[in-house]
């Protein structure tokens, strides 16, 4: 990237920063390992790993509560949290996102409410609670799957349908860091929280999860020019490369130590931990990139070049 | 006018001619579209029209603020500042009514603080008179004075709007956006969302403001406080086909008198947001002022992040299901 000149208002941003705080950066974390639990409990219901679903389920709820704990305090009014259910708009990603987390939350509650019915009395009313329960957690649970890869997705298009340049140039590749961010982190739970016995395929999830969020981070931040650097740079940068060095540990330790159950919790942890400093890193280069004009500038004035280089090589056009 | 179905704001190309955004949004028999027209030229820093939006409007005091880098200590639009006098003290390297297109002079250099840099400068403490006024055209100095009264643009194509998952904001039928303040939960997507940096949330209030092109004045037949606090017809408030033709004849006769510099911002209807309900005559580039120079609506590219997600979404799914079915333990 050539050093450009560009003039600014007194060096004062363009652009307002996101009035997101750290909540956001949070629940893309949260949102992310709730999905990736759900798929995780999913897998294990199908395949009859009774320990990989419990543990996915009850991951799901906690992830999920947190995740609307956190979505209703960055309001600016938080009892108005309900407003958002007034409409149902397809232009605005958080109104989809609120119809997602309506139909993947209760779904993801039941299938772990489910999970109590062992701990019910087999006589009497409750006796009858304890056996509907186990087909409805099923249901449930698939249900919550089936939302799960949407809300682990969608939050990137919540932060890339905005005018901060290094969120919205990165659309193509970030649904890719956090599709792979939300498999890592419910691999993780797999592997903390399951006898190594049960574990491989948490263990698979945590070597496909980080392919594709490495994947994804490595386009961010070589393809987007300018725009990419405040994801390298500062306490971004400093974030997204621990981010990269905890998954790759978690990966590794998964699959070389994952026999053991203390490596393999170690492992878990790890993959949580990078899941975590992914998504602040991500959050804050967004931040970073509306702080500093040369961001918002620049870009435009290129781009504007190359409108007019056409126009001037098509005049007829 | 008919609203053309194929003018959402989010379906791509949304390039196609969007005439008439309030029929678009659903109105019908809407009157024709109102906005503003802010002739910088004339601009003289008087602020008349800050402090009338805030006296109409009751919106807050920002509190006393002095930024030290000009007479400008507004700084920015905010949540309770809706209209923002820019003031840029600007070394000229070229004599006054130079022929040559001004060059946007005195560029600062790539960095956060091109404050230092020489774009604009800070002149000292005023005196009785603008600095280089000797009385003869040699004793003028190379500095010049811009002052540009900013407002909300009012998009033909509103990022905020199309945003705003509560549906407070909304497009009025006079083809404005507004907020509206009983639905505004304050989730903060139309501030990341909006491309010129106009809409803010209130602190201590968590609802986002902006102006609101004096929803309840122009409703009642009335123009809007800043413009008719306007001492020198600056900022002008009409219907913007008209405001559109009285634009390009001032452009056309400040070209004459030999200011190539003058140029129009936000009157394309074919721009990143389909033309501005409120635009500007400007004397240099729009960044100078603190405007972007090519702004465009973020949900232009929607269809495309959405294809993405759902190339991403499908790839978590394949990756745990073979997770799963890829081996025995």
């Amino acid at each position: 990237m050539p050093r450009a000149e560009f003039t600014s208002y007194y060096g004062r941003p363009v652009l307002k920063p996101p009035v997101w705080t750290w909540e956001i950066a949070a629940y893309l974390f949260t949102g992310g390992l709730a999905a990736g639990s759900s798929l995780l409990a999913a897998g294990g219901q199908v395949t009859g790993r009774p320990a990989v679903r419990r543990a996915g389920r009850v991951a799901a709820l906690a992830a999920v509560t947190a995740s609307g704990v956190l979505l209703v305090k960055d309001l600016g009014r938080p009892e108005r949290f309900h407003h958002m259910l007034r409409v149902a708009k397809p232009t605005s990603p958080m109104s989809v996102g609120t119809w997602i987390l309506t139909a993947y939350g209760p779904a993801a509650g039941i299938a772990a409410i489910a999970e109590a019915a062992r701990w019910l009395p087999e006589r009497g009313p409750l006796g009858l609670v304890r056996r509907v329960l186990p087909p409805v957690g099923q249901a449930a649970g698939l249900a919550a799957a089936a939302t799960a890869p949407a809300l682990g997705t969608y939050t990137a298009v919540l932060l890339a349908d905005t005018a901060v340049p290094s969120w919205h140039e990165a659309y193509p590749y970030l649904p890719f860091v956090f599709a792979g961010s939300a498999l890592a982190s419910g691999a993780g739970v797999g592997l903390l929280a399951v006898p190594p016995a049960q574990a491989g395929p948490a263990r698979r999830m945590a070597v496909a999860g980080a392919a594709l969020e490495l994947f994804g981070a490595h386009q961010v931040e070589n393809r987007l020019g300018l725009v990419g650097e405040p994801y390298r740079t500062g306490r971004a940068g400093r974030l997204l490369h621990a981010g990269r060095a905890l998954t790759v540990a978690g990966v590794a330790g998964a699959l070389l130590g994952g026999r053991n159950r203390v490596v393999s919790a170690i492992s878990g942890a790890a993959l949580l931990a990078a899941s975590v400093a992914t998504r602040f890193g991500v959050f804050r280069a967004g931040v970073a990139s509306a702080r500093d004009p040369k961001y918002t500038v620049l870009p435009q004035r290129e781009r504007l070049a190359q409108r007019r280089a056409a126009e001037a090589a098509e005049p007829d056009r | 006018m008919t609203g053309d179905p194929d003018g959402r704001h989010a379906t791509p190309p949304a390039l196609a001619p969007v005439g008439d955004p309030a029929a678009e949004a659903g109105w019908v028999d809407a009157p024709p579209r109102m906005g503003f027209f802010t002739d910088t030229s004339v601009c003289i820093g008087c602020k008349a029209c800050e402090v009338a939006c805030k006296e109409w409007n009751g919106v807050p005091s920002a509190g006393l603020d002095l930024l030290g880098m000009s007479y400008d200590n507004t700084g920015a639009l905010t949540a309770n500042s809706w209209r923002h006098v820019a003031f840029v003290e600007q070394p000229r390297p070229a004599a006054a009514g130079s022929p040559a297109p001004a060059p946007t002079a005195g560029l600062g250099t790539a960095g956060s603080s091109s404050t230092a840099a020489g774009s604009t400068e800070f002149l000292g403490m005023p005196a009785a008179g603008p600095p280089g006024r000797t009385g003869s055209a040699d004793g003028r100095s190379d500095f010049r004075w811009l002052m540009m009264s900013d407002v909300c643009k009012h998009c033909t194509q509103a990022g905020c709007l199309d945003v705003c998952p509560t549906g407070a904001l909304f497009r009025t039928e006079f083809g404005t956006v507004v907020v509206q303040e009983d639905i505004c939960n304050g989730c903060g997507y139309c501030v990341s969302a909006c491309p010129y940096g106009v809409i803010d949330r209130r602190a201590g209030d968590g609802r986002a403001w902006k102006c609101t092109l004096c929803y309840d004045r122009i409703g009642a037949g009335l123009t809007p406080a800043c413009a008719q606090a306007c001492p020198t017809e600056s900022i002008q408030y009409g219907p913007l086909d008209e405001l559109r033709e009285r634009a390009a004849a001032r452009v056309a006769t400040l070209h004459e008198r030999g200011m190539p510099e003058a140029r129009l911002y936000g009157h394309d209807p074919d721009d990143g947001v389909g033309g501005d309900g409120a635009f500007f005559l400007l004397l240099d580039e729009p960044e100078v002022y603190g405007l972007p120079p090519d702004p465009q609506v973020t949900t232009r590219d929607l269809p495309k992040m959405w294809r993405r997600a759902g190339l991403a979404a499908l790839a978590m799914t394949a990756a745990a299901a073979a997770a799963f079915l890829g081996g025995k333990r």
